[in-house]
């Protein structure tokens, strides 16, 4: 489940919500987030049968430690209402609104939602939402949209429909995107909630795809949106710590459980302070280590 | 009677065809006797015949066991061109003694069957209109079922007596001497048809290419031909092989072949010298291309590589990863090219490939295999032979001699579609547990509890969750349901040897 706000969300991975055999095995590929998709890679003849498709598959399949997430189709759809009612019943942890532009919106979403865990039995707040920006208006008002609920855990960038509505399209690059992932970044960061990066489309440009993952990667971004199975280990990767990283953060863990001992409310280390948000990279740190093999069950470091 | 492998082997087979039932994969010590033909000596100058038609009528007689070789693969001609003239001159009773069985042969063998032409079948396998009659009852007597080192071990001990061989060569001079690498519709190795070629009563050569005597590097010679008859063409170029090899771009094929190569490179195998054999398939190709990866980083280099092969090996050969390819067939253009330029890789017979009725093969100095599988049940047992209905629709290739490499690897996804690859039981055994180290599937491995030196080095290496077959099939399971089980008659309507001829198992015919 994905009550934790700290759960890595490296890679969130679009699983098209008609394609039964990749709903079937959307599982295996270690994805820290699944993405169903009922939106635009289902075509309106589809949007029923995808949806019971997408229910039979969270009430069926395993899928592990896997944050389960189902992108749902607009509020100006016919299809927005069930789509709701049919996730909450299945007990979905993340509903992820395509193309938020207002905090009403979200609130809109949210009253539904409460409205459906009520119906059918589900603990109230306990469905996660989440809301893809995909335009100018969504980019100008992303604090208010991050903020709009405590239910929120994240925004997306949606690149494609966004440099649409900019009147321009997507370069190698990626200046065009400079100005709406840092606004998404610290909206997200300001209201202590995840950021993830838009798709990388082109398959055969793996070059591209690594630049353009670590430089999302510096910019703080918590993941990336997935279109293929096979991104998944190459953004991990960048994700992965270095060996003086993961050292340095066992250092800092080591000198936080000495100080619990001691029952000493300052951490030290080396004769320094430690302070706050170094104890929260270290964490982080670890955590991405665990995720990544580098460490065994102890916490010691096993390189790869 | 049950065998080794709990298959319950009816007695009338057993007495029908004096089996013993399958007992063991250890065949040291196994008595041998080899059966030559005998011919009369020949003299002449030149073997050519103008008319095939008249040498089908001078050498074939009902009852007779008549052979072909599959190198064509879904380009053979020559298979069609001879049974037309068979069936069309009234024969009855053949034996059919092909290496194997490809889909473009199947209506003709059919056709056969109706007309009482053909009325015994051995094969490596068959599938298709021909494996759909066969399971349907269209034979009389079972088929049997060989792997490619059985069959050189069955025509050399004469449970196959070959009387006539119509081998298609790509090239050939009179004389008969031929190879399968040069020519419009060159294959590379011509490694099964070798054996028909030095067993067979009478060995007769069909070629669209005629070249000057003497015809050399010949791999089948002169010493060994009857006759040599010219025809338009032997096969089509381009459903010989596959073309240009492509790497899979399906990540669950990927995922597997990724966590095949982990176990390979984390068992104590995996060291300078070693050995290895792959098969075609996708996830078989991505291996390759993995393990050229890790030899690469852990400066590791191959003594051999084994069986079929296919052009993304050839280049770990020229890359110099790879000392030798024993090569009993190749699957590609490329594989098959690179013979002429590369003397590393060598073409190998069935027998020196595979066969258990030997002073040694190949395949008892392997130390790591992938193959595939249709079926694996908690005993480890595998089919490769029949379909989730109970129809035939495979071949045993080289999967029960490969199989007794010192790791063997069976690379299968957990379920195909809505049908579960891992099972309580296999439907037919083909390749017994006792075989099989472990099973590499997109959720994880499991490994053989007799091999607890694996289980050892396997239990912790990163990315490769292991589990034990039953969670493994329990995992299947539940993704797909249980089936309702097959219906068959009591009809026994193909036999599957082991590879020292003893019976693993039978399969019958399916009730519809």
């Amino acid at each position: 489940m994905s009550d934790s706000k700290e759960r890595l969300r490296r890679t969130m991975m679009f699983v098209p919500g008609n394609n039964p055999a990749m709903i079937k095995d959307a599982g295996i590929f270690g994805a820290d987030s699944i993405m169903f998709d009922l939106e635009d890679a289902v075509s309106m003849a589809e949007k029923d049968a995808a949806r019971y498709l997408i229910y039979e598959a969270i009430t069926t399949i395993d899928y592990g430690d896997a944050e389960l997430v189902v992108r749902i189709n607009g509020l100006d759809t016919p299809y927005y209402q069930n789509d709701i009612k049919a996730m909450v019943k299945a007990g979905i942890d993340v509903i992820r609104l395509p193309k938020a532009e207002t905090a009403e919106m979200i609130h809109e979403l949210e009253t539904l939602v409460a409205a459906a865990e009520v119906e059918f039995g589900r603990e109230v707040g306990s469905t996660n939402l989440m809301a893809a920006i995909e335009s100018a208006k969504g980019v100008v008002n992303a604090n208010e949209i991050a903020a709009a609920s405590p239910r929120m855990i994240g925004i997306a960038l949606s690149a494609e429909d966004y440099t649409t509505d900019m009147k321009t399209h997507r370069y190698p690059d990626g200046q065009e995107l400079l100005y709406a992932r840092n606004v998404i970044l610290h909206a997200a960061r300001a209201a202590g909630i995840a950021a993830f990066d838009t798709v990388f489309t082109n398959m055969d440009d793996e070059a591209g795809f690594y630049r353009e993952t670590e430089l999302i990667h510096q910019l703080g971004f918590d993941g990336k949106s997935l279109v293929n199975p096979r991104q998944v280990a190459m953004v991990n990767k960048v994700y992965q710590p270095t060996e003086k990283e993961i050292r340095n953060a066992q250092q800092v863990i080591m000198a936080i459980e000495q100080a619990r001992i001691k029952g000493s409310g300052v951490i030290s280390l080396n004769g320094q302070m430690v302070d706050r948000p170094v104890v929260l990279r270290a964490e982080r740190v670890m955590r991405l280590a665990k995720a990544n093999n580098l460490v065994d069950a102890e916490g010691e470091y096993i390189g790869k | 009677m049950e065998n080794k492998v709990n298959r319950n082997i009816p007695d009338e087979i057993l007495a029908k065809y004096a089996y013993q039932p399958f007992t063991s994969t250890d065949i040291e010590g196994m008595p041998v006797e080899r059966v030559l033909p005998t011919f009369e000596a020949t003299t002449g100058s030149n073997k050519l015949v103008d008319s095939l038609t008249d040498l089908v009528n001078k050498t074939v007689r009902d009852g007779m066991t008549i052979s072909f070789h599959h190198h064509f693969r879904e380009g053979d001609f020559v298979f069609n061109k001879v049974m037309r003239i068979i069936i069309d001159n009234g024969y009855q009773d053949l034996t059919l003694a092909p290496s194997s069985l490809t889909n473009v042969m199947n209506d003709i063998v059919v056709e056969a069957i109706e007309k009482g032409v053909v009325t015994n079948i051995t094969s490596s396998g068959m599938r298709g209109t021909l494996g759909d009659a066969i399971s349907h009852g269209a034979l009389a007597n079972p088929v049997i079922f060989r792997s490619h080192g059985n069959r050189a071990r069955a025509i050399e001990t004469g449970a196959i007596k070959i009387d006539v061989a119509f081998l298609g060569v790509p090239n050939a001079d009179e004389m008969g001497n031929a190879n399968g690498m040069d020519g419009d519709s060159a294959f590379g190795s011509l490694g099964y048809a070798l054996m028909d070629a030095q067993y067979a009563q009478t060995v007769v050569l069909i070629t669209d290419t005629l070249k000057p005597y003497p015809n050399t590097p010949a791999s089948i010679k002169q010493t060994q031909v009857d006759y040599v008859v010219q025809v338009d063409a032997v096969g089509d170029p381009e459903k010989i092989g596959s073309g240009a090899t492509r790497f899979t771009k399906d990540p669950k094929e990927l995922k597997i072949a990724e966590m095949v190569n982990k176990v390979i490179t984390h068992s104590p195998y995996f060291k300078d010298g070693f050995s290895f054999q792959t098969g075609t398939g996708g996830a078989a190709l991505a291996v390759t291309r993995f393990l050229r990866q890790a030899m690469l980083d852990n400066q590791i280099k191959a003594s051999f590589a084994l069986g079929g092969i296919t052009k993304p090996t050839v280049d770990l050969l020229e890359e110099g990863l790879i000392s030798r390819l024993m090569d009993v067939q190749d699957f590609d253009k490329g594989a098959a090219e690179s013979m002429h330029k590369n003397r590393n890789q060598q073409e190998i017979d069935a027998s020196w490939y595979a066969d258990a009725a030997n002073k040694g093969a190949m395949v008892d100095k392997l130390d790591v295999v992938i193959l595939s599988a249709l079926e694996i049940d908690t005993k480890f047992n595998v089919n490769v032979m029949s379909g989730s209905d109970g129809v035939i629709r495979g071949a045993i290739g080289g999967h029960q001699d490969a199989a007794t490499a010192k790791l063997t690897i069976i690379s299968a996804p957990l379920v195909r579609g809505r049908i579960a690859t891992i099972v309580p039981d296999v439907t037919t055994v083909v390749t017994p547990g006792e075989s099989i180290d472990v099973i590499v599937t997109e959720v994880g491995i499991a490994i053989n509890p007799l091999r607890e030196d694996l289980l050892a080095v396997l239990s912790d290496v990163p990315g490769v969750p292991v589990f034990t077959i039953e969670e493994l099939q329990q995992m299947a399971e539940k993704k797909v349901g249980t089936p309702k089980p097959l219906e068959f008659t009591d009809r026994v309507v193909a036999l599957i040897e082991y590879r020292d001829g003893t019976i693993m198992d039978v399969i019958h015919e399916v009730k519809d």
